[in-house]
């Protein structure tokens, strides 16, 4: 099979890659410029990166987003396996329909109605906003995505494991967590990562839901870009784009690995 | 086997309730709100249902519910402009879209596949990274001091004042969503069997009519997939409108925004929700039968 390329092909490729690529590749460099002017270039520093570490507002904003992300992401992971289960294995239930639809619901409506919808929930509850309204917020909207990530997998995985375990005399319960979890394990902490990540870059449910003393990153980040772009931004986004990033490449390899030894 | 698939059933259950308090019920207060009217309390809005007074209360409640919100917003310039660029920079950005991403996701297919499956990975990447820091990198190259007019100064051109410009809008779109629409196209155009080029080949076509004659119809559930799935979330876009544009570009997800945190005017932004939501119905139904076609096709 002949699959040249032909040179439209390559420039395709070159304007593609250069274009998703420039400006994040620019704004890295550009985190370690000395100085504070974005387009001068005043040599190499990492002093953006101390006075980071010395924002007391920006910290403060790290750590909020860092809890709100584990929290939401563990409970967007749990109710996504439980959604998806009874999607893929209970064909036939009261309500299917009606949970179908909420689950793929979140997935393409506009952020901005999400965010306004919860924020009109807690006001008529008479929830004070904060820490746990964002946390509550986040794992609703990243659970569907968990679902649909554990869905495939577990649509692709033989019952009949499964069945077999229970013949064997395992209860359906202990089948689960002995036989399925294991097999959909990939899934399962891909559907976290999703959600932690999700919950992470998340500004505008954010922005609705949250109140005072619960300002996230993003929240931070969005401020101080309206009033200019600071080497401190460019400090910060570095950092969470080479943890996602880590992230993202770990679990890629990894799993290039385990497709070579099958 | 019943009794055990009824319990499987019940695994429904906490997502259930969840989804239902956190999703469906607050829907259903947005659209109550966008029948009320404003008011100068907190929470800003009119009427409000009083329980205690049991029957009465809930009467009395339903007769101050009216459509008066929505008959404004025909009436009011901002909303109809609002409503009409959001569609315009949605579908604009979404053909771009399409003549950027296409000639991408059918080089990478042609790539072998271990340079594919890097490639692939390097669309995926920028989709986990950051959507506000992807946009915030994009201002330190478009603004009148940016990198761009550094550069276009080093060839003798320029400058050009591109943020707060619809331009910047366009750019900025395009840059966020590229993924998006070249991940659906490169399914579909991968999966392609080389050997109906060739057999359109030893039928006598030129290459380009091969391209127009077989890759490209069969790879119309992509073209399909890849736009909706852009044009949706562009047409209730905050982010990009808002630090991207000027101030006198107006795109519904923005008018939300300024409604209920400038205006403080919550029946307004409600009923902008309401319609902006009735408008994604088609597309997002149109999505969702794309989507099982493609299921269906992969199987």
């Amino acid at each position: 099979m002949k699959r040249g390329l032909t040179g439209f092909n390559i420039a395709a490729l070159v304007v593609g890659f250069g274009f998703l690529y420039l400006p994040i590749v620019l704004l890295v460099i550009y985190s370690f410029n000395a100085s504070r002017l974005v387009t001068v270039w005043g040599g190499f520093s990492t002093r953006w990166y101390a006075s980071l570490f010395r924002n007391e507002q920006l910290l403060d904003a790290i750590w909020v987003t860092f809890r709100v992300g584990l929290i939401s992401a563990t409970i967007a992971t749990i109710l996504g396996t439980l959604a998806a289960i009874a999607l893929v294995r209970a064909r036939h239930f009261r309500g299917r329909t009606v949970f179908s639809g909420m689950v793929f619901a979140p997935l393409v409506m506009p952020e901005v109605i999400l965010g306004l919808s919860l924020l009109l929930l807690f006001v008529s509850l008479g929830m004070p906003r904060g820490f746990w309204t964002v946390t509550v917020s986040h794992a609703t909207i990243t659970m569907c995505y968990a679902c649909v990530v554990i869905q495939a997998r577990l649509a692709a995985f033989d019952q009949q494991l499964e069945e077999a375990a229970q013949d064997l005399g395992c209860p359906p319960i202990k089948s689960f967590f002995l036989v399925t979890l294991p097999n959909i394990a990939p899934a399962v902490a891909a559907a976290w990562m999703l959600a932690f990540t999700l919950s992470l870059d998340d500004l505008v449910i954010a922005s609705f839901t949250s109140g005072p003393g619960a300002t996230t990153l993003p929240m931070r980040i969005y401020s101080q870009v309206r009033l200019g772009v600071s080497p401190e931004i460019n400090a910060v986004s570095t950092l969470l784009i080479g943890l996602v990033a880590t992230g993202v490449i770990a679990v890629y390899l990894f799993q290039l690995r385990r497709k070579t030894d099958d | 086997m019943k009794a055990r698939r009824d319990r499987t059933s019940l695994t429904a259950l906490a997502p259930f309730l969840w989804l239902g308090l956190f999703f469906l019920f607050p829907f259903l207060l947005v659209a109550k709100l966008s029948l009320s009217e404003t008011a100068l309390a907190m929470p800003p809005y009119a009427p409000r249902l009083d329980w205690s007074q049991g029957i009465a209360g809930l009467k009395a409640f339903l007769a101050g519910l009216d459509f008066e919100t929505y008959a404004r917003l025909p009436t009011d310039r901002l909303y109809v402009v609002a409503y009409l660029s959001s569609l315009k920079f949605a579908g604009v950005a979404t053909f771009i879209l399409l003549l950027l991403g296409y000639p991408l996701a059918y080089a990478m297919a042609r790539c072998t596949p271990s340079v594919r499956r890097a490639l692939l990975m390097a669309v995926i990447l920028p989709f986990w990274t950051s959507f506000l820091i992807r946009v915030y990198a994009l201002i330190g190259i478009l603004k009148p001091e940016g990198l761009l007019n550094v550069a276009l100064r080093a060839v003798g051109l320029g400058p050009v004042s591109l943020l707060n410009t619809d331009t910047a809008i366009y750019i900025g779109l395009v840059y966020a969503y590229l993924p998006f629409m070249v991940l659906p196209l490169y399914a579909v155009l991968e999966r392609q069997q080389h050997d109906l080029l060739e057999a359109a080949a030893d039928l006598g076509c030129t290459p380009l009519e091969a391209f127009w004659r077989v890759t490209f119809p069969l790879s119309l559930p992509g073209v399909a997939a890849g736009s909706l799935l852009c044009f949706i979330p562009m047409v209730g876009e905050f982010v990009i409108p808002d630090l991207l544009g000027g101030s006198s570009t107006l795109m519904l997800g923005k008018t939300i925004w300024t409604e209920f945190f400038a205006n403080r005017d919550w029946p307004a932004a409600s009923a902008v929700a309401i319609v902006l939501l009735f408008t994604l119905v088609i597309p997002i139904v149109l999505y969702q039968r794309q989507q099982a076609k493609l299921t269906e096709l992969g199987r």
